[in-house]
């Protein structure tokens, strides 16, 4: 599983952050993008789902990793 | 909470002047337009159809709006003559698609006036800047209000909290509201901003005067608006003497600073622009957060389920916070039509006004299960309450510091209270109770 941040939609409201703060990282401006390269840690699935179920611009994906 | 249903008036086609029965109908997109002219600044008929004649400074929407909310969402987006014409969505999806849509709704008005007496309005940027000047308004800002700088604040706000309990809790009750909530995030905006703490009640007095007088009484609304400009005037004034009456131990840069230190494309920011941005600062720091903490306090002390159980559960505080401030938002913005637009079938016409009612959006079902029940371990919660889209508040990260340290801190010396008395809400567009009568133990 990875997650992405597009830039485009975050405005900053900081939740995935809060939520997932081994998984997001947040600039200067407080906007938020995936650390390293967005591979989730085995064990940080559900936070990872978390933190996009509460993204009011739904500016966090998820992507499952293929079979 | 939404136990009672709204006026009498409100239903489909009741009243005496209600509009025509066939725009009645629940979820019919035909728009309520009714083209009768506007009321006089002065009076305030009650409202007797919701759909084509709100009034949200009408008693019962202070009181309690969502019911009033709950019957509009079944309909197209609601309609009044009042305000110069306005247009009132309250589905979550229909305040999305208007405060994502700057190409036809501009900022530059953010609250509904009997008449719009001032032209152009005074700029507060960035919450009435529209793109592509918007962003540079806003990044000035932001460094100074990501989580980790607000995470500084944070034993400050305890200090804060732990001396208001202090004062009042040996005589057993408080009003919550004026002895607790009100003067939590004055002191941390005065703080940031650069100006003795001390002043702290001219604010309150000036926000008071603004945001619940001033939309009713023009000129009082005026008065303390300028009152506030000179006031950073004379702050900026200072500064430029090399001067300055800030808290000793205050930040550097404060935003006094940083605002006068300020630029777009190289070019120093306007003195206009400069005492807009402040002004909004005070205001915008002060009066949403106290009615959020006030309104926080008022839940637990109406649900002592919920209360036990977050004071036994210290971990559901992050949800908690999230799920308080979505079941009671209590910022409201407005936006002016730029472009004529075609909303869910509404026609809006250039001029016109939108009420963006975030706390509406907040209680729409169709977006959160059990919208007017608060769950304090929701999971999925993408409520609106800083906004949604570019003008997403900036001081949202301190003000969910400021709540989540107001209600930790009550708990902790207050875990056993009661609301005792009459509960007054706020007049105006932000939403909160400005008196809470609470007895302890």
């Amino acid at each position: 599983m990875k997650v992405r941040v597009d830039p485009e939609r975050c405005e900053g409201h900081s939740r995935c952050h809060a939520l997932a703060p081994e998984l997001f990282a947040l600039d200067d401006f407080g906007n938020a993008a995936a650390i390293g390269d967005g591979a989730v840690p085995p064990g940080l699935e559900e936070k990872a789902r978390l933190a996009a179920a509460n993204c009011p611009e739904y500016a966090v994906e998820i992507v499952e990793d293929a079979e | 909470m939404s136990d009672s249903k709204p006026g009498s008036g409100a239903g489909p086609g009741a009243g005496s002047q209600a509009a025509p029965p066939a725009e009645a109908g629940a979820g019919a997109q035909t728009c309520p337009v009714s083209g009768q002219g506007g009321h006089p600044a002065v009076e305030r008929p009650p409202v007797t159809d919701w759909r084509t004649d709100w009034d949200h400074l009408d008693p019962r929407w202070r009181d309690n709006p969502f019911p009033i909310w709950d019957e509009l969402r079944k309909g197209p987006i609601a309609r009044t003559e009042r305000f110069e014409g306005a247009w009132l969505p309250t589905r979550y999806e229909d305040v999305k698609a208007i405060a994502y849509d700057t190409e036809h709704f501009t900022s530059r008005r953010i609250v509904l006036r009997h008449r719009k007496y001032e032209d152009p309005p005074l700029p507060a940027p960035p919450i009435t800047s529209d793109p592509p000047e918007h962003k540079a308004h806003k990044q000035v800002l932001l460094p100074f209000f990501t989580p980790q700088e607000v995470g500084k604040l944070e034993p400050m706000a305890r200090r804060i909290c732990r001396g208001l309990i202090d004062d009042f809790i040996a005589d057993g009750s408080c009003d919550a509201a004026q002895q607790y909530a009100r003067h939590i995030p004055v002191r941390i905006i005065a703080y940031m901003l650069g100006v003795p703490v001390k002043d702290s009640d001219l604010f309150i007095r000036w926000i008071h005067e603004i945001l619940e007088v001033g939309i009713v009484d023009d000129e009082i609304g005026k008065n303390a608006t300028k009152a506030m400009r000179d006031y950073f005037r004379h702050h900026i004034a200072l500064r430029k003497e090399g001067r300055s009456e800030a808290e000793p131990d205050g930040p550097e840069p404060d935003l006094i600073r940083v605002m006068m230190d300020g630029s777009l494309n190289g070019v120093p920011f306007e003195e206009n622009h400069v005492l807009g941005t402040l002004n909004l600062l005070m205001i915008a720091g002060i009066d949403t957060t106290w009615s959020s903490i006030g309104a926080a306090i008022l839940h637990f002390g109406r649900h002592p389920d919920d209360r036990r159980r977050l004071i036994e559960e210290p971990d559901l505080m992050p949800t908690a916070i999230e799920e308080l401030l979505r079941a009671y938002s209590p910022v409201t913005m407005a936006r002016e039509i730029k472009k004529d637009v075609t909303m869910g079938g509404c026609p809006m016409k250039q001029g016109e006004m939108v009420l963006l009612s975030f706390p509406a959006a907040n209680r729409d079902p169709a977006m959160f299960p059990d919208a007017d029940r608060v769950v304090l371990d929701r999971q999925e919660n993408r409520h609106g309450a800083f906004g949604l889209g570019i003008h997403r508040c900036v001081g949202s990260n301190l003000a969910r510091m400021e709540l989540r340290v107001a209600i930790e801190e009550w708990l902790k010396r207050i875990p056993d209270y009661r609301v005792d008395g009459e509960v007054r809400w706020s007049d105006g567009t932000v939403r909160g109770p400005r008196t809470l009568p609470v007895v302890f133990g």
